[in-house]
């Protein structure tokens, strides 16, 4: 009741010390000359040219500054937003601004946790602190993820270093740690943070939602919270993407596969495309199921130790489908283009996917890639001048 | 990890053990745990789990580890054969992945 009365005041200050300034202001019921009432006025902490998010609670207000208190529940907007990055629709610019935010009633001595400016990490992680009073500290990693975006260095030393110093972090808490995504290690060296801004990284747990039981046991972290999983779940949210990255290419390819399905001795039949292009596209959609669902949902079901080889195995099972279904309408030639046509193309997607694994390195990748591009590409040329081939004797 | 095996024998990870100062940092960071320290040094129980991700070696106070760490992407990969390492993007708008 005490932090109620606080709030409606709007100038009263709270158990921990702090302001509490709500976002947005009670609606209040204006009399006006005619019509109905007037709307609420703005927020007093709407600035001109900046909207203030919808995950944004209220703020504190600090000495330094304003500190943005967030939610720790996801609205649906949040949720759609998450669906919406996962299908590959906006991924690219699904980011929050860096800086520093709280949860919960963070006080001088609440810890530092760090975090990508992706909004889907920044999501996953205020939504499993529900019970925590933290600060939250958001790097500018471009929109990218924790883990990549330690890969290419701007979830990095740098990054962290200027993030703290922009915030004016020494002036907020009493304490010099911060709290790090393991997966941060990638990009960060914990040594050189403390030499550039005096602040000691701790590793956090890899998965937010270990966080609160981190640090309710002191710190500590358990093997389970230092290893990185693939877990069927964690396999499926990857497949809408694979999928939706291989569409434009999949456009392409389905006009080359008309082209190629019309020659023959008319030099080029409109009917022959037309139906015999049908059967090259159902390939096509197979080897994709095949390399861009099938693999990365079976995956460590699937024989083979490469990813290429694996594509293979679900692309043969795939194809055996498809010439099942066209025995009847297409010849041997024809059937051989499609198996082949879709072994390929299954084998190139599966291969693929090691860059969105957790366990592949990228030497092996490479290794990997040498070996089987060639085959994949042979198997297409011949798939193609089987397919002509057949254009003419069929 | 125990029930996902990449390739064998392929990882640039390399751990020199005279170098190791024992602080255990390695054990720390690795996802999946590579090192484990023994008798005050660091020992690589399971090396060919390495991803070469590279945390271990950005934080060794010894440096006594080294791998060359890199973008583990098909497509990328495929880039810099085709175009060179510095014509080869990764990120950016038009990036497909990242």
């Amino acid at each position: 009741m005490k932090e109620n009365s606080c709030c409606d005041a709007g100038t009263g200050t709270c158990s921990s010390g702090i302001q509490i300034q709500p976002a947005f202001p009670k609606i209040t019921e204006d009399e006006v000359c005619c019509g109905p009432p007037a709307g609420p006025p703005s927020s007093p902490f709407e600035r001109p040219g900046y909207r203030i998010c919808g995950f944004v609670d209220n703020f504190i207000e600090l000495k330094s500054g304003r500190i943005p208190r967030v939610k720790s529940v996801l609205s649906i907007s949040d949720l759609a937003g998450t669906v919406m990055t996962r299908i590959g629709i906006n991924r690219n610019n699904y980011k929050v601004a860096p800086g520093l935010y709280g949860i919960g009633n963070p006080d001088p001595d609440s810890p530092v946790l760090v975090t990508a400016n992706y909004k889907l990490s920044f999501d996953n992680v205020r939504k499993e602190l529900k019970y925590t009073d933290a600060w939250l500290l958001v790097l500018d990693t471009r929109g990218i993820n924790v883990w990549c975006a330690a890969g290419k260095g701007t979830f990095g030393t740098e990054e962290v270093v200027r993030s703290v110093k922009a915030a004016g972090l020494d002036t907020i808490v009493s304490h010099r740690n911060l709290i790090l995504p393991q997966l941060g290690a990638t990009g960060v060296s914990a040594r050189q943070v403390k030499k550039e801004c005096g602040f000691q990284v701790a590793w956090g747990p890899i998965r937010a939602a270990d966080i609160e039981k981190f640090l309710n046991s002191g710190m500590k972290a358990d093997q389970t919270m230092r290893r990185v999983t693939f877990t069927a779940m964690e396999r499926l949210v990857l497949i809408p993407v694979e999928i939706s990255i291989s569409l434009k290419p999949m456009l392409w390819i389905v006009l080359v596969v008309f082209i190629l399905s019309g020659i023959g001795p008319d030099f080029f039949s409109v009917k022959a495309a037309w139906t015999r292009s049908l059967m090259g596209v159902a390939a096509l959609a197979g080897g994709v199921f095949a390399g861009a669902v099938l693999t990365p949902a079976f995956l460590p079901k699937i024989p083979g130790r490469a990813f290429s080889i694996k594509g293979a195995i679900t692309g043969i099972l795939t194809a055996a489908g498809i010439l099942l279904w066209y025995r009847q309408d297409a010849g041997l030639l024809e059937l051989s283009a499609l198996l082949l046509f879709t072994m390929a193309v299954s084998s190139f997607l599966a291969m693929n996917f090691t860059g969105t694994t957790p366990f592949t390195s990228p030497t092996g990748v490479e290794k990997e890639m040498r070996r089987a591009i060639p085959v994949q590409i042979a198997a297409v040329v011949l798939a193609g001048f089987a397919w002509i081939g057949a254009g003419f004797s069929g | 990890m125990k029930d996902f095996r990449y390739l064998e024998g392929v990882t640039t990870l390399d751990l020199k053990e005279e170098k190791c100062i024992g602080c255990g940092a390695c054990e720390t960071v690795c996802p999946h745990g590579v090192f484990k320290m023994e008798n005050k040094k660091a020992v690589m129980v399971d090396k060919d789990g390495c991803m070469e991700c590279g945390a271990c070696a950005l934080n060794c106070p010894a440096s006594a580890i080294q791998v060359t760490p890199g973008v583990g992407c098909a497509a990328y990969i495929i880039q810099t054969w085709v175009k060179g390492k510095e014509a080869a993007s990764c990120g950016g708008e038009k990036a497909a992945c990242c």
